[in-house]
């Protein structure tokens, strides 16, 4: 095969569009597992997953892969809609949709309203998650002799540190006492021993917290949970096409076998999205 | 079926003097159309009275009006073929329309099937492909062998009887919503990948006939199914994905 023919041929496009996309299903489900832990689990759970999937080679492998796999997606469907319209220079005067799906002829409008919406998500999530300076660290209150104590959670089992211990980097020491406090932290995540300048742990970062204030933020949350669920809309229309296509992009197309795809995709289409916008609505309600 | 009566229609037909002219829609009435009549003899009975107004008659693709030679097309009221299933238009008859009705006549809309004169699209881009791989080299120099000799599973007899029904009309084209000319290049290229004389020359004939089809400017498919719907002569996607099965192996070749 000629090399200029793995991006020009149209079929060849086909083929990436087909790989990309169904790649992107399986991270659908890992993304839906992970956030499915916003309602069934903890704070800590949730944190100490957030944690995994941000340090683990494996994953940062897989996330680059994402991402190369959504560009190319877009760029690939940009340019096969573009292609597409050039096709037909002069449209008809009347036109009858009844011979195709809503979602088969949209598939461009509602890739469009995806790649906004992940856009959006990653600034608010992925971006403070990775670079916010101001990004808060778990907090959890504990009951201590009858009384509510705030704790800093340390990355190993059982570490909790006062949270008034622990001192802002660059805080001076108290003007009353002129002793420093015990700790402080260093590099965003760590606690260090503010006389001796040694690690005493790594604490998580409170995705938790974060996630649940985006979406009961008094002013904009309902804005965002109705985008997020307009969002997961358009996510369900795009598979409801996307998955079976992209079988018969691949050549994977017979009566025994077609029929089984076209089921599973439908029901992907509709239970993914699904569960993913029940999450937001779920955090913005929650008391 | 009732018996047929006579209908009053309204008709909004694209007219376009050559192929640089700029086209418009133009709007006629035709009185006394018999509903028995078939969509062609309605056209016919509308250039009559134009001629005899003096006007020009109007363009359209015609030959066998039995269908099956693919020759006839139009886009009417939104359709390629007009409003019925698993037929061409002059298969349609004025029975499918009512009294008082407007009907949309227009062309297939395609860059690679540029419009000739009114309704009348070149559909050479067709015959460009099936050249380029759509036969399979055979020595007809006397000893040709009988092509009953090779034993076919009946299956894939059936299933290339299935493509080879395809008359090349371009109504998947027309109704496309990319203007994509897959069905067409599956149903060609599977006619032969499926029986033991084509698969000799498998490899080159799907390359080669994609490569005509980018080449001629038709669209790419994005599996919306409509060209299967409106094929008159039934072809199924399961052509296009054996197309690609096909180019993916040869490709890998």
């Amino acid at each position: 095969m000629a090399k200029s023919a793995l991006l020009k041929s149209s079929i060849v496009k086909k083929y990436w569009m087909a790989l990309t996309g169904l790649f992107l299903c399986l991270f659908l489900a890992g993304h839906l597992a992970g956030n499915l832990q916003l309602i069934f689990g903890t704070s800590l759970q949730f944190n100490e997953y957030a944690l995994f999937m941000t340090t683990n080679p494996a994953v940062k492998l897989l996330s680059y892969l994402t991402y190369i796999s959504i560009i190319f997606h877009a760029i690939d469907g940009i340019m096969l809609t573009i292609q597409n319209k050039k096709a037909r220079p002069v449209g008809y005067a009347k036109t009858d949709g009844s011979s195709s799906s809503f979602a088969s002829r949209n598939m461009a409008v509602l890739g469009t309203i995806i790649l906004v919406f992940i856009a959006t998500h990653m600034v608010n999530f992925w971006a403070k998650m990775h670079f916010d300076k101001n990004m808060p660290l778990m907090v959890k209150e504990i009951e201590v002799q009858g009384n509510k104590q705030k704790f800093y959670v340390g990355t190993q089992v059982g570490q909790f540190f006062p949270v008034e211990q622990v001192a802002k980097e660059g805080e001076k020491p108290d003007p009353v006492t002129m002793l420093p406090k015990q700790f402080v932290i260093k590099n965003k995540t760590e606690l260090h021993y503010s006389q001796a300048d040694v690690k005493a742990a790594d604490l998580y970062k409170d995705l938790h917290k974060l996630t649940v204030d985006f979406f009961k933020d008094p002013k904009f949350g309902l804005a965002f949970t109705i985008f997020y669920v307009f969002s997961m809309g358009a996510l369900g229309f795009h598979l409801w096409h996307g998955f079976q296509s992209a079988f018969q992009s691949l050549g994977v197309n017979s009566s025994k076998i077609t029929p089984v795809i076209k089921f599973v995709g439908k029901a992907f289409a509709v239970i993914v999205p699904l569960l993913f916008a029940i999450i937001p609505i779920f955090l913005h309600l929650k008391k | 079926m009732s018996a047929a009566k006579n209908i009053n229609i309204t008709l909004k037909i694209w007219r376009q003097k050559n192929a640089k002219a700029k086209g418009s829609m133009e709007t006629y009435k035709l009185d006394n159309v018999s509903t028995a009549s078939s969509f062609l003899e309605m056209l016919d009975q509308l250039n009559e009275q134009l001629i005899n107004e003096k006007k020009e008659p109007v363009a359209f693709d015609h030959d066998c009006r039995e269908g099956i030679c693919g020759m006839c097309s139009l886009y009417i009221n939104g359709r390629a073929h007009g409003p019925d299933s698993g037929i061409t238009t002059c298969q349609l008859h004025m029975r499918m329309f009512n009294d008082g009705d407007t009907i949309y006549i227009e062309p297939w809309r395609s860059k690679a099937f540029p419009v000739v004169k009114d309704l009348v699209v070149d559909r050479s881009a067709f015959d460009r492909i099936q050249q380029a791989g759509g036969f399979v080299s055979v020595n007809t120099s006397g000893n040709t062998i009988d092509a009953n000799s090779i034993p076919v599973p009946k299956d894939d007899a059936d299933k290339a009887f299935m493509a080879a029904a395809c008359i090349g009309c371009g109504a998947c084209v027309a109704t496309c919503k990319n203007g994509s000319a897959m069905l067409f290049v599956g149903a060609k290229v599977s006619q032969y990948a499926l029986l033991p004389q084509g698969k000799v020359e498998a490899t080159q004939r799907v390359l080669n006939m994609v490569r005509q089809m980018d080449e001629e400017g038709f669209g790419n498919c994005t599996n919306t199914g409509a060209c299967e719907i409106e094929c008159p002569k039934g072809i199924s996607l399961e052509n296009i994905a054996r197309m690609n099965r096909e180019y993916l192996k040869a490709s890998l070749k």
